[in-house]
């Protein structure tokens, strides 16, 4: 029996979000007595043997060109050969962008249970329960997996991995694969920017900013603190800033350690994609607004004057 | 070519969430129903666009679902859509959801199957991959565009920071998300047109289920908004610093 996690990577990079995962899906060997095996497809330039800090015993790597790029069908396929190899009864992913497009179908082709989206590890003292987020944010579900196969697709930043000191063992991972279907022909990324997903900042603004030229004082805020950028769904709409930057219930959905929001009234669809986030705080003039409801910490202020003495303090504590 | 297009029923965005029978289902009381906001904006009206294009495209409507879902498959019809299929069974598990709508799928015949990237209820995003695995199809994810050029699909979808543009042959599953098409409302014609488009119920298959909800639980509730003042926000910067200590 083994605990197996799928690493997702880009570029030859292991994701944040599947280091969460390999941390996690460690935890739960521990737990259930056996032990954690991770299987890396496609090529990289990452040291594998370090997943061992994360409690990978084993690496199973299949380093073929054919799947440096995601055709969920072939990955499927390739990770259902792993999962038998390695005798998996518990298969973890990220619920990252590749993990969703993975996760079911692996789900559907073992005939075997999904959790997507969990927030916290299995309770396994009776059956086998795992926690996610349900209706977008604002309640949980615990959901039992009935079958001998569990498999368990953890939400980005819900998981923060406990470094140890060992070194995995890697091993090459002979798998049958077919040419892939989907074929990738570009990627466009936003250079120099940290993902949404993965941000564990992130500085966002609504309509309160009055407009796109003001979107300097957030870009600001957010390069001094390392943080992403995100929007309100209005602020998108206007084309004020690109889709990719809406959250809430029908944007991203994300849960960082910190989620600071300018002039963003808190309507419910907007706080059901970001009140997961650890620590809220709400920059807005209108004291009746609904966001402080939600928040940690606010500033009942004109963002116009708050902002600039906010920035000028970080830069000092920064030392910039 | 033949589209299908899945719809799923969820509350209303701003409906209160609460759970009834010891915490073990959701208390559906005087709830208002909507399409999915993601099956309605972006699957269907990019369904119903690809036809504008081509008239003899066939679109069909797929709900899982008890008779109390007619209503929003209805909506649904009148925004677009030839026929609706509904298989009459309710269920929370996306693997029996995904193998009733692999059944009708199988018999159908369709060149491209449709989801929203996620519902806004359970959030599995899990339909459209569980349907393309079960049907031996391709599948793409998170589609914010699709185009079709013969039987060459080009469908970009979000990846970490941007974007990846992928070319498939048809036939595809295709989950979609904002980007793909501009939410519609329906028009006075459409509304009259729905009612008399064949909706038809279709008996369950017998599958069994993988997962069961065991329980719900609400977030535990804030503990209340520390509040800074606006002449002092250096002062927000230290607590943020200190006291919550994110940077
Ligand atoms: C089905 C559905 C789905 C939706 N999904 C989403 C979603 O996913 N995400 C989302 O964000 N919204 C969503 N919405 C829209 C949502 O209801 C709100 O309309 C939207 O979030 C409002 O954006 P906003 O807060 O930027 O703008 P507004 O509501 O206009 O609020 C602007 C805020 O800025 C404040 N302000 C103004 N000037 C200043 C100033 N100088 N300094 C400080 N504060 C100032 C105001 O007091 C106000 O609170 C959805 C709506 C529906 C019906």
């Amino acid at each position: 029996m083994s605990v197996l996690i799928y690493i997702d990577q880009a570029e030859g990079q292991i994701k944040k979000s599947s280091f969460e995962a390999a941390s996690y899906g460690a935890k739960l060997a521990e737990q259930t007595g056996t032990t954690a095996e991770a299987l890396v497809l496609g090529n990289v330039s990452d040291d594998l043997s370090a997943l061992g800090k994360y409690g990978i015993k084993k690496v199973h790597h299949v380093a073929d060109a054919q799947l440096d790029h995601l055709d969920a069908q072939l990955f499927i396929k390739v990770i259902a050969e792993a999962a038998a190899a390695s005798q998996a009864d518990i298969i973890v992913l990220s619920a990252n962008v590749n993990g969703k497009a993975i996760a079911p179908g692996l789900s559907a082709r073992l005939k075997s249970g999904l959790v997507a989206g969990a927030v916290a590890l299995p309770d396994t003292s009776n059956g086998f329960v795992v926690k996610k987020g349900v209706f977008s944010g604002k309640a949980f579900a615990n959901i039992r997996i009935n079958s001998p196969i569990k498999i368990i697709s953890l939400t980005p930043n819900a998981f923060t991995p406990v470094l140890g000191e060992g070194v995995a063992e890697v091993a090459p991972f002979t798998a049958t694969i077919e040419a892939p279907k989907v074929k990738v022909t570009a990627t466009n990324k936003v250079k120099g920017q940290i993902p949404l997903s993965e941000a564990e900042l992130v500085i966002s603004g609504g309509r309160g900013l009055k407009g796109p030229e003001n979107w300097g004082m957030i870009e600001e805020l957010a390069q001094l603190l390392g943080a992403a950028t995100a929007c309100s769904r209005a602020v998108a709409d206007a084309h004020w800033r690109p889709h990719h930057e809406h959250v809430g219930q029908t944007g991203g959905s994300i849960a960082p350690n910190l989620y600071f929001a300018v002039g963003i009234s808190g309507a419910i669809q907007h706080l059901a994609g970001v009140n997961r986030s650890k620590t809220i705080v709400v920059i807005n003039k209108d004291p009746e607004a609904p966001f402080f409801k939600a928040a940690d910490y606010g500033i009942v202020g004109d963002a116009f004057e708050v902002m600039p003495k906010i920035i000028e303090a970080v830069k000092k504590l920064k030392g910039k | 070519m033949k589209i299908l297009v899945c719809i799923s029923k969820t509350p209303d965005t701003t409906a209160k969430i609460a759970f009834a029978d010891n915490n073990t289902k959701f208390a559906a009381d005087g709830v208002q129903w909507i399409i999915n906001p993601y099956d309605e904006w972006y699957a269907l009206v990019r369904a119903i666009e690809l036809k504008e294009k081509d008239p003899s495209t066939i679109i069909h409507l797929i709900n899982v679902g008890g008779a109390d879902a007619d209503p929003i498959i209805r909506k649904a019809l009148a925004l677009g859509g030839d026929e609706a299929i509904r298989v009459n069974t309710d269920s929370t598990d996306s693997f029996t959801i995904a193998s009733q709508i692999a059944n009708v799928a199988r018999e159908g015949g369709y060149e491209l199957i449709f989801t929203g990237k996620e519902t806004i209820d359970y959030n599995g995003s899990s339909i459209g991959g569980m349907v393309a695995e079960l049907l031996d199809m391709p599948f793409v994810s998170l589609a914010t565009k699709f185009e079709l050029a013969g039987n060459m699909a080009t469908i970009t979808r979000e990846i970490e920071g941007g974007e990846e543009v992928a070319e498939v042959n048809i036939p595809v599953v295709v989950s979609c998300q904002k980007g793909m098409a501009e939410q519609r409302i329906p028009n006075m014609k459409g509304i009259m047109g729905a009612r008399t488009k064949p909706l038809k119920v279709v008996e369950p298959a017998a599958v069994e289920a993988l997962t069961s909800i065991e329980r719900f639980e609400l977030p535990p509730a804030k503990a209340g908004v520390k509040l800074v003042s606006p002449d002092n926000p250096e002062e927000l910067v230290r607590l943020l610093h200190e006291e919550a200590k994110l940077f």
